[in-house]
């Protein structure tokens, strides 16, 4: 019996069966992990090409991973000292994901992240000045002090600034990516461009997750969602998490094209990302799905103590096995690029320019009182300059009760 | 039917011996609570000179239209002059479900006026990209009473975006979310909520309702070209019925600015939205039988309002009373009596009095007995006069 179409709108390329049989995600295959180097860096697929990248970019790319790897460190450890109100031990596992796929887009593609994405700034060229201003919330911070540390964000490198509420910038990723497009609809002129959409397998589970990926289908959207699946939301096992094949197998089913990549492989990370970025502009634009796997060697952040959900030994064991820096690094020193006496010199020095951006940020003001009020609206209402008032008037009856110097401009600020 | 299956005798008996009314309505001897006659009311403009000699006044010919014509004409406009505006929702390309955005995607094309998939929490996070990226995207939720699905990006985000890029000068200012809200004479539980205090209490959002067709089109494209984040609710049940003249040519209404609709000394009524015609019948009935004189203000602007206006009416007339759909409890109201208790404490002469809808939803049945109507407020007037 030949097979017919279904004429039901909701599903026109469906065929009628009249075998009842139910689709079980155990008889379909987990969704594949690609992966270009092993964790020894040497290359699995001898036929191919070694990357198509030159070497200095690629020491550039393992700096990166380096200076974040070491800013984590000591953040964390200055949190502890209660220098610093708060720190996300961000990337300790993922800076192969972060710089990977930042180092294939194009400077001027728009970049939505979460919070574990620090890698993606440190490749887009933002400056240890700029993160330790971030951290401290001086006068220099760019955000004026007012977010929570690790809250980073450029116009310049064309990230937009992190918010604490997960998976919120996923759906807005999907409008800018097809602002984008417009614009470049609109204006011949204008390049055409992508949203790189960053985000942890735990913010999948989010209802705006849902709501993004099903708009960025439907509107033909140019924006690559990068999923960090690195098995854990704050506590909580990805096994608490779903049931599906992880966060890859949902791309299909919003009609999605979806890659599963192996995050701890720079190469494959990076490779990936190129290709989801020129397919994401084809066909008039669409969207793309990678899930990158890693796993969260760190705790969570500053405010967590992950061994108590989690053995030490799987830890451990994860840090000695694999990680992205050690596997690039052999496949580094393999290729006689690097060798045990530049990677004592680039960790001294490195480790010597974060103290020093670390130190200078420390040492700045906070930023001036005004700015509690400024860029709540495009201009201060008449209730807010009335506020304002009220609060000067409140440091000038009980001035011994605040401490204003410590902000730029004192009581005047 | 009963569940053992037989229909049950009495209800029979009163279905067909008692003549129902579908909705719960005004019993025929009502003096105060008969229906708005829209075509009569004092508060639209049904001539071209009505309009001439109000603060519209414009060399622009007029034409007559009702509220959603004026939204579209609105619409229209900006979709014409500015190739930054969007317009997109749930239902939006054939016209929407009132009519609110008819032709615009034959005339402006499927890229910039679109249907969404269901889901309001979509529909804002992917307006706030876009308003992010520069362009003016004017999302509409279908009903107000479907905005909850979205309020975590409208006030965690939407309202948040320019504080938190600091000098980066990142914000999404372009944003405009427009919805129905209000009663409308069988909307029950979800077609009729009036959720505006929800967001007068986020700082970083402007939230506008309009209370005619021509003050809609103003306040709209002035929302349009505001570079902060605008909830425009409109009132759905004035829709077809407020019909008025309307400038053709496009203008703006000042957001944050109220009005005196009319002058009076001895009551100021602050009211906004569709409260207004029950205002303005109960300030007509109250002013023939009180023998005083009333003032009446539409706030417009709910967040950030027009508080000086507000305060020196009341410090005229030493009374107020302030009416909206919305529960009382904490709603638009209880900001608007405390500032005057703050504002204008020595000039009182009467305690300010709120009145809107009971602390209750709204039950099908129940809804002429929950929002203010014109014996409501004209209790209110006379309650406040005589105190």
């Amino acid at each position: 019996v030949k097979p017919v179409l279904v004429h039901f709108p909701g599903a026109v390329n469906s065929k009628f069966t009249t075998q009842m049989s139910f689709q079980q995600p155990s008889t379909h295959p987990a969704i594949p992990t690609y992966r270009v180097m092993d964790s020894d860096g040497v290359i699995v697929d001898k036929e191919r090409e070694t990357p198509d990248v030159p070497d200095e970019e690629i020491l550039t790319w393992y700096k990166n991973m380096l200076t974040v790897s070491i800013m984590d460190l000591i953040m964390f450890d200055a949190q502890r000292q209660g220098r610093l109100s708060f720190y996300m031990k961000v990337s300790a596992g993922e800076e192969g994901i972060a710089i990977g796929s930042a180092s294939a887009l194009h400077p001027s593609d728009v970049i939505f992240a979460q919070y574990r994405e620090t890698g993606v700034f440190q490749q887009r060229g933002f400056t240890l000045a700029e993160f330790m201003n971030q951290l401290f919330a001086n006068c220099k911070d760019g955000g004026k002090g007012r977010n929570m540390p690790v809250h980073y964000g450029s116009s310049a490198l064309n990230i937009h600034t992190i918010s604490s509420p997960l998976a919120t910038q996923i759906p807005q990723a999907a409008g800018a990516a097809y602002a984008l497009k417009l614009q470049s609809l609109q204006n011949p002129n204008i390049m055409p461009r992508i949203c790189a959409c960053y985000f942890g397998e735990g913010a999948a589970s989010e209802g705006d997750f849902h709501a993004a990926l099903n708009i960025a289908a439907t509107r033909s959207c140019p924006v690559v969602f990068i999923c960090r699946n690195n098995g854990y939301a704050i506590s909580t096992p990805t096994l608490e998490q779903y049931r599906g094949d992880g966060i890859a197998s949902r791309g299909v089913g919003y009609g999605i094209d979806t890659i599963r990549v192996d995050g701890n492989d720079i190469f494959a990370v990076r490779e990936v990302t190129k290709k989801a970025r020129e397919m994401a502009l084809q066909d008039g634009g669409k969207p793309v799905l990678i899930e990158a796997m890693s796993y969260r060697v760190s705790h969570h952040s500053t405010s967590d103590d992950s061994f108590a959900y989690r053995a030490r030994v799987e830890v451990e064991d994860w840090k000695r096995r694999d990680n992205p820096i050690t596997r690039l690094r052999k496949w580094m020193q393999a290729k006689g690029l690097w060798d045990e006496e530049k990677e004592k010199e680039a960790r001294g020095r490195l480790r010597r320019e974060v103290l020093k951006a670390f130190a200078a940020a420390e040492r700045e003001k906070k930023p001036p009182l005004r700015e509690m009020f400024t860029d709540v609206y495009e201009e201060v209402t008449e209730e807010g300059r009335s506020q304002m008032v009220e609060l000067g008037r409140l440091l000038d009856t009980y001035p011994a009760e605040y401490d204003v110097e410590a902000f730029e401009g004192g009581r005047e600020g | 039917m009963l569940r053992n299956g037989t229909r049950s005798k009495s209800l029979e008996v009163v279905c067909s011996t008692r003549s129902f009314r579908r909705y719960s309505g005004n019993p025929p001897p009502a003096r105060l609570n008969a229906p708005i006659d829209y075509s009569i009311t004092p508060l639209l403009h049904h001539t071209a000179k009505s309009l001439q000699t109000s603060s519209l006044s414009s060399k622009s010919p007029a034409a007559r239209l009702n509220l959603f014509q004026a939204i579209n004409g609105a619409l229209t406009h900006a979709l014409r002059t500015d190739e930054r505006v969007l317009v997109f929702g749930e239902d939006v390309a054939f016209g929407g479900v009132f009519r609110c955005t008819v032709n615009l995607a034959t005339e402006f094309g499927s890229e910039r006026v679109f249907n969404t998939p269901l889901s309001e929490q979509g529909i804002i996070g992917f307006a706030i990209g876009c308003a992010a990226q520069g362009m003016k995207p004017i999302a509409e939720i279908q009903f107000a009473d479907y905005v909850y699905p979205a309020f975590d990006q409208l006030i965690n985000e939407a309202a948040k975006w320019r504080y938190r890029e600091g000098e980066t000068g990142g914000n999404v200012g372009g944003l405009v979310v427009r919805m129905p809200c209000g009663s409308v004479g069988h909307g029950a539980l979800y077609h009729s909520q009036s959720p505006e205090s929800l967001f007068t209490h986020v700082p970083g959002l402007k939230v506008v309702m309009p209370r005619s067709p021509s003050q809609a089109k103003g306040l709209l494209l002035a929302a349009i070209a505001c570079n902060d984040p605008v909830i425009f609710l409109e009132p759905k049940s004035l829709y077809r019925a407020a019909v008025e003249q309307v400038p053709t040519a496009a203008y703006h209404i000042p957001l944050s600015k109220a009005e005196i609709m009319k002058e009076g000394k001895d009551v100021t009524v602050i009211s906004y939205g569709h409260p207004l015609y029950t205002c303005s019948a109960a300030i007509a009935a109250a002013e023939e039988e009180l023998d005083v004189s009333i003032e009446l203000l539409d706030l417009r602007t709910l967040y950030p309002w027009d508080r000086e206006t507000v305060l020196q009416s009341v410090r005229k007339t030493g009374r107020a009373v302030i009416v909206h759909e919305s529960m009382i409890n904490a709603g638009v109201g209880a900001e608007i009596a405390a500032t005057i208790q703050d504002g204008a404490f020595l000039s009182l002469e009467a305690p300010v009095q709120r009145i809107g809808g009971w602390a209750t939803h709204m039950g099908l049945v129940f809804e002429k007995f929950n929002i203010p109507d014109v014996a409501r407020v004209y209790d209110a007037i006379k309650r406040t006069v005589e105190y």
